[in-house]
């Protein structure tokens, strides 16, 4: 296990009740708890990557945790361009990946 | 009645706010995240209750106490997930030719889920704008940077904070700066085992950065229990902090799975001879803060020589009617943010320069000023750290350029000019518009060019802040000034 979730039973701050929400990655489920982002549900699972870079084609996931860098982008219910670790999942959203070219920027 | 916008509620914004409602005036307060708080107080969702998360959090019960204090004041709207993604002249301005006033500016703000399709458009004209915009981690790159499992040090701090997630079961820290000690303070919180804490500047310049005046430390009080805290937490989990040295490459198959780390010169380059590998699946980097000025800059305020948002004594920026606070005008942590917020809160309000409330905030901000000019002292970056790239390191994440690619553009171009070499080299260009690289890729052309580079195009300026979708940019309703009447509490969270 790389990324993961700390265990409610093992956290000092002793955390109370929380709703499960299930949301699909890849076609496959995954659960995650209400008011977690994408990007927190797919790493407390232990995924690192989920995008893969528009020249070389190598694996990106989350860096800067807080809606810089673009390189956790992922496909919502079809949106695309979505920054994972911005955006909170609901119940039901279907998370693919996105591997073409990114928009770029003049200047 | 003054309608002032304060923009980021982080510490410093929140405090803004609090100050300027405290004089009368109708105050906007908004933020880009769904939560108040900013960086520093980054918190569970409150779908996530706790019994006391407070242990995460330094001052949060300031925290709750300023967030009650504005929810419940009906002078104060609150606009979360409203992201300001552009500021321009207001054409019917009705100080047109008052230069004491100053323009009016339009903000213009898409609210609801981050990067959502269906957000909702607003224009907010206000008389005074507070910048409370905060910063971003400043990383240099090293050779691997770019693999899964490679993280920025304030990602780490997000993730344990705000989610309770940690990056990495086994995990080193690299980087310059005492913000690395509340990141391993965390990640230990949040059921990660810290390998060590990597401090690029030698212990002869700490020692000079912290230890001539130790009473400059006690006088920014918050930080000095703080540190203390931390170095507690340090020795209880036994997480080795070395000085004067990095991680200089990171490597594995499609992830971290180790990291190369060799002692430091006082000049931050590599000394041969010196490295070491370590099994890791995690790597945190900071070398400090890159503050957040693309608004700043869009409505003209001047920026100091070390790149901040330029301010006199009453957090007033060149421009106008407008003021700033926080880390946009210095890194001095939350003491020093919360402090210029509430000056700058008030000079927006229209406070007058002698009020007694102030002289405490600007002795508050002294202390804190001193203490972010030892912090840069201490740890600012050194120049030999580019020894440590080697051609294929990537410095441009977006677009995937190499260090080997800018050295072979300058040297065929010849070019001293910033604009044309980004261009034909494609460096900071990508979708995050050179916030992760931005200043690096000046530095390094900067020093391949003979003799610097000629022009000022600076890398912070950015006239779109945010990637907005096509469509968004029709439409905008213009937002009434006055705050809705009690009660009408739909627009907050
Ligand atoms: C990820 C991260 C974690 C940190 N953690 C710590 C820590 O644990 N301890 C510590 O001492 N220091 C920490 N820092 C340093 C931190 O920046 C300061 O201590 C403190 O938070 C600064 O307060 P501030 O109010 O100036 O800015 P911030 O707290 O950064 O607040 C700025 C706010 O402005 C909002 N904003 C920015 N641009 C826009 C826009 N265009 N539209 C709408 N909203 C916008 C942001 O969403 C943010 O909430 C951290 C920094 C980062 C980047
Ligand atoms: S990880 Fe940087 S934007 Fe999401």
């Amino acid at each position: 296990m790389v990324s993961q979730a700390l265990l409610p039973e093992n956290d000092p701050i002793r955390p109370g009740g929380s709703t499960p929400i299930g949301i699909t990655v890849d076609g496959k489920p995954a659960t995650g708890l209400t008011g977690q982002t994408i990007a927190a549900i797919m790493m407390a699972e232990g995924r690192l990557s989920w995008r893969r870079s528009s020249v070389a084609g190598e694996p990106r996931g989350l860096f800067c945790g807080i809606g810089i860098c673009f390189d956790c982008l992922v496909v919502v219910n079809g949106e695309r361009d979505v920054r994972a670790c911005q955006r909170r999942a609901v119940s039901g959203d279907a998370i693919e990946f996105q591997h073409d070219e990114l928009p770029g920027v003049a200047g | 009645m003054t309608q002032v916008l304060v923009i980021g509620a982080g510490p410093a914004g929140l405090a803004a706010a609090t100050a300027a409602s405290a004089l009368g005036a109708d105050v906007t307060v908004l933020d880009s995240s769904y939560d108040l708080g900013g960086q520093y107080w980054r918190h569970l969702p409150s779908t996530r209750p706790t019994a006391s998360e407070g242990i995460l959090l330094h001052g949060f019960e300031r925290f709750r106490e300023l967030r009650e204090r504005l929810e419940n004041d009906s002078q104060v709207r609150i606009l979360t997930l409203s992201q300001v993604w552009a500021i321009d002249r207001n054409p019917d301005t009705r100080n047109a030719g008052d230069s004491s006033v100053g323009d009016r500016w339009r903000v213009h703000v898409l609210q609801g889920v981050p990067d959502g399709h269906d957000r909702l458009a607003l224009t907010i004209i206000p008389d005074a704008i507070v910048f409370a915009t905060g910063a971003h981690d400043r990383t240099l790159p090293f050779t691997g940077w770019q693999l899964p499992g490679v993280f920025s040090a304030g990602a780490a701090q997000a993730l344990a904070k705000g989610e309770r997630v940690a990056v990495g079961s086994r995990v080193v820290v690299s980087g310059a700066g005492p913000f690395l000690l509340p990141v391993a303070a965390s990640l230990v919180q949040a059921g990660a085992k810290v390998l060590g804490v990597y401090e690029a500047s030698t212990i002869s310049r700490l020692a000079s950065g912290w230890l001539p005046r130790p009473w400059q430390l006690l006088g920014a009080p918050g930080k000095a229990a703080e540190l203390v805290g931390y170095v507690g937490n340090h020795l209880r989990n036994r997480i080795p902090y070395r000085t004067g040295r990095a991680v200089i490459a990171a490597e594995g198959d499609g992830r971290v799975e180790r990291v190369v780390v060799a002692r430091l010169d006082a000049n931050w380059a590599p000394i041969v001879g010196t490295t070491r590998t370590i099994e890791a699946d995690a790597v945190c980097i900071g070398h400090g803060f890159t503050p957040r000025l693309e608004l700043p800059i869009a409505v003209g305020c001047a920026l100091s020589a070390e790149r901040f948002v330029a301010v006199d004594h009453r957090q007033a920026t060149s421009s106008p009617g407008v003021y700033a606070a926080g880390e946009i005008t210095g890194i001095g942590g939350v003491d020093a943010a919360l402090a210029e917020g509430s000056i700058a809160g008030h000079s927006a309000a229209g406070g007058s320069d002698d009020e007694a409330a102030m002289s405490r905030q600007r002795r508050l901000r002294a202390a804190s000023t001193r203490f972010a000019a030892r912090i840069e002292a201490a740890h600012g970056i050194r120049p030999g750290w580019s020894q440590w790239l080697t051609p294929d390191t990537l410095i441009c994440r977006c677009e995937e350029v190499s260090y080997g690619r800018l050295c072979d553009t300058s040297a065929h171009t010849g070019s001293a000019g910033l604009r044309s070499l980004k261009l034909s080299t494609r460096a900071g260009l990508g979708i995050c518009q050179g916030r992760v690289c931005g200043r690096t890729v000046e530095d390094l052309l900067g020093r391949l060019a003979a003799g610097g580079l000629i022009d000022t195009t600076s890398t912070d300026r950015r006239p779109i802040v945010s990637p907005i979708r096509l469509g968004e940019l029709a439409g905008g309703t213009v937002l009434p000034p006055a705050p809705p009447p009690p009660g009408n509490t739909e627009e907050r969270e």
